[in-house]
């Protein structure tokens, strides 16, 4: 079936002012691996948003809005639940130890009080329940407060507990465990619009699961050559169409983009739609192939288009034409000349995430020096932002920020040598209907909202 | 010539990335090791018909692996044609600071006494003797073969006789099918 968006779209164009909202994370300048932060999502209504880190804990924050009849609320998020979603784990066959890093998180659509949402590390995916509690049951009629049981001999009547109001406690609890399906690294996790499967895809293989199963999963795209010799591109990401059941992509470390429909054969290896742009032949170097490879892709709310990001662009293609993308920017082109320095330094293989605004008018992705980049597809302009900690005054707008290519360096521009590449913003996340976004950098989360919101 | 010893500098960087990737935590990363061994085989097939110009010893035929190498080839702006694989050092593309015979002399002094190494077609689980003739920017010490890895059958092809058969050919082979 397909399941027609309807979503409350924010106000229409219009110059967006960022200002600081809230920055989450530990202030120091020697970040411990394990709070580096590794995926950021915000659940369907905005109202949560989940963030997931190196050391295998999930943290969610609520939104707490202070007061909505004033024309400039401030929306605050407090931390609503932490867990630890996975723990390292040894495969003694291989004598590989398995990380705890989380992956991707990626929420249920609400349908009770509870909420859900699959957590993934490379390996194993996880159902969470995340569930309120605020009232406790009291007077037992056979245990005493603490639980112990009464001697049957004292009792003597008989009472029915009662529930009484208790502090708020949000429980987390592993509802399913999704293991042993994948032999290479899990990239991504999609849930359907069907809300009964979701997929996992992992370096050479898709497998669709049924949420409510855990010891069977369907292989439903593999691209492991017979001889592992001739293995020539790897899947790097995948989701599900947003509105159609039947339909999920799946890109590649070569810069394809394979469009697959479920419905045409139960294993997925034929593709309905290709999407590649050939190669510009001037641009070829050393490293053509590393930047070619796509490290996220995202389809539109509407479902009507798609977003890739490659190591230097961002582009849009629409789903009906394959041979080129409809809109190309550029993130950071000033660094094509500086492969080799990035290629040494391992900034080349980055893997930058990107997304869209609840209307899908507006798209963002990170950069270097803590910077990210969004582009207004309408409007045509692009913005860069820097999320520091100098910039993080209550409201205080953002200003934009220019990197200087080359040539004379104007005031306030940042040379292209003194960027900082271990400042680096892989993971954002746009709310889904609001004009507030989640910028990950190593270790801190922000919190950026559109000064008139 | 610039691009050769950026070839050069490209393949050493990339072997040590190699190396440090078998200690990483979570195992070896299939797809950074596929980019890898890409950017190695742009790098070394450059550098190798860079080389073929100093070629003055009839080496027999290197073993590479299958993979195609033609696209890399084609697109890779190399400053000098590939059409004069033998011919000697006078080619004046090279530059002097290039060691043409020494090190392949000095390699095959080494090749006598790795007897381990001396045949390839021999039935063993060590790497290929030619790993011996490495070229001077490659880490001294030789990578072990993992647990259980074969060595894989040499399909000879035609198109380069370099004598340096270097590590970074072997450890294209290593790399992808060590998943």
């Amino acid at each position: 079936f397909m399941r027609v968006s309807t979503r409350k779209c924010p106000r229409p164009g219009g110059d967006m002012q960022w200002c600081f909202s809230q920055v989450k994370g530990a202030i120091d300048d020697d970040v411990a691996e394990a709070d580096i932060i590794s995926t950021v999502e915000f659940n369907h209504t905005g109202e949560l948003l989940a963030t997931g880190d190196k050391g295998g804990r999930v943290v969610i924050f609520q939104q707490e809005i202070e007061n909505k009849n004033q024309p400039q609320f401030r929306s605050e998020y407090n931390v609503y639940s932490t867990f630890q979603s996975h723990e390292p784990e040894f495969d003694y066959l291989k004598s590989l130890e398995i990380e705890e890093k989380i992956n991707k998180i990626r929420w249920l659509p609400q349908k009770n009080a509870a909420q859900f949402l699959l957590s993934t590390n490379d390996k194993t995916i996880k159902l969470w329940k995340i569930s309120e509690r605020d009232k406790r049951p009291e007077g037992y009629n056979l245990k005493e407060e603490d639980g112990r049981y009464k001697d049957p001999n004292t009792i003597t009547g008989l009472r029915v507990p009662v529930l009484i109001p208790m502090d708020l406690m949000v429980e987390a609890s592993p509802r399913r465990v999704f293991a042993n399906a994948h032999t290479y690294h899990i990239n991504s996790i999609s849930v359907n619009s069907d809300d009964e499967t979701y997929l996992s895809a992992d370096d050479l293989r898709i497998n669709l699961w049924n949420l409510e199963i855990t010891d069977r999963s369907f292989n439903i795209v593999d691209i492991k050559p017979a001889n592992m010799e001739e293995l020539t591109e790897v899947i790097t990401a995948a989701e599900f169409h947003p509105l159609q059941c039947n339909t999920f992509v799946y890109s590649s470390s070569k810069g394809t983009i394979r469009l697959c429909d479920m419905r045409a054969s139960a294993l997925c290896d034929k593709h309905s739609k290709l999407f590649e742009e050939p190669e510009d032949p001037s641009n070829r170097s050393f490293f053509s192939e590393i930047i070619s490879s796509i490290s996220d892709v995202k389809f539109s709310h509407n479902g009507r288009y798609m977003m890739t990001r490659d190591y230097l662009s961002v582009k849009i293609w629409d789903l009906n034409m394959e041979n080129r993308p409809v809109e190309t920017y550029q993130v950071h082109e000033y660094l094509r000349s500086k492969l080799c320095s990035l290629y040494e330094n391992d900034c080349i293989f980055d893997k930058f995430e990107c997304c869209w605004n609840g209307d899908d008018s507006v798209v963002m992705t990170g950069s270097y020096n803590n910077f990210f980049r969004m582009f207004d597809r309408g409007q045509r302009r692009d913005m860069t932002l820097e999320a520091s900690r100098e910039n993080s005054k209550p409201m205080q707008v953002l200003k934009p920020r220019k990197v200087c290519a080359g040539g004379k360096r104007k005031k306030d521009e940042i040379s292209v040598d003194s960027l900082d590449f271990n400042k680096k913003i892989l993971h954002t996340a746009w709310h889904p209907q609001d004009n507030i976004i989640a910028v990950a950098t190593t270790n801190n989360l922000y919190i950026f909202q559109d000064k008139v919101n | 010539m610039e691009v050769n010893a950026e070839a050069r500098r490209i393949l050493a960087v990339s072997i040590s990335k190699l190396y440090a990737s078998r200690t990483q935590r979570g195992g070896l990363r299939l797809h950074r090791s596929l980019l890898l061994s890409m950017v190695m085989r742009s790098a070394r097939d450059i550098y190798h018909s860079s080389r073929e110009c100093e070629e003055l010893c009839g080496a027999p035929p290197t073993s590479e692996e299958a993979m195609e190498t033609g696209p890399v080839e084609q697109t890779v702006q190399l400053p000098e044609p590939l059409t004069e694989p033998r011919q000697p050092a006078a080619s004046a593309v090279e530059p002097p600071s290039e060691e043409p015979d020494s090190g392949d002399e000095g390699s095959d002094g080494e090749l006598a006494e790795d007897k381990e190494n001396m045949s390839p077609t021999r039935q063993s689980r060590k790497r290929r003797g030619k790993a011996a003739a490495a070229p001077d920017f490659l880490p001294s010490k030789r990578a072990r073969l993992e647990p259980g890895e074969e060595r894989h059958a040499a399909l000879p092809t035609s198109c380069r006789a370099g004598a340096g058969e270097s590590l970074a050919a072997l450890s294209l082979n290593r790399v992808i099918p060590a998943f």
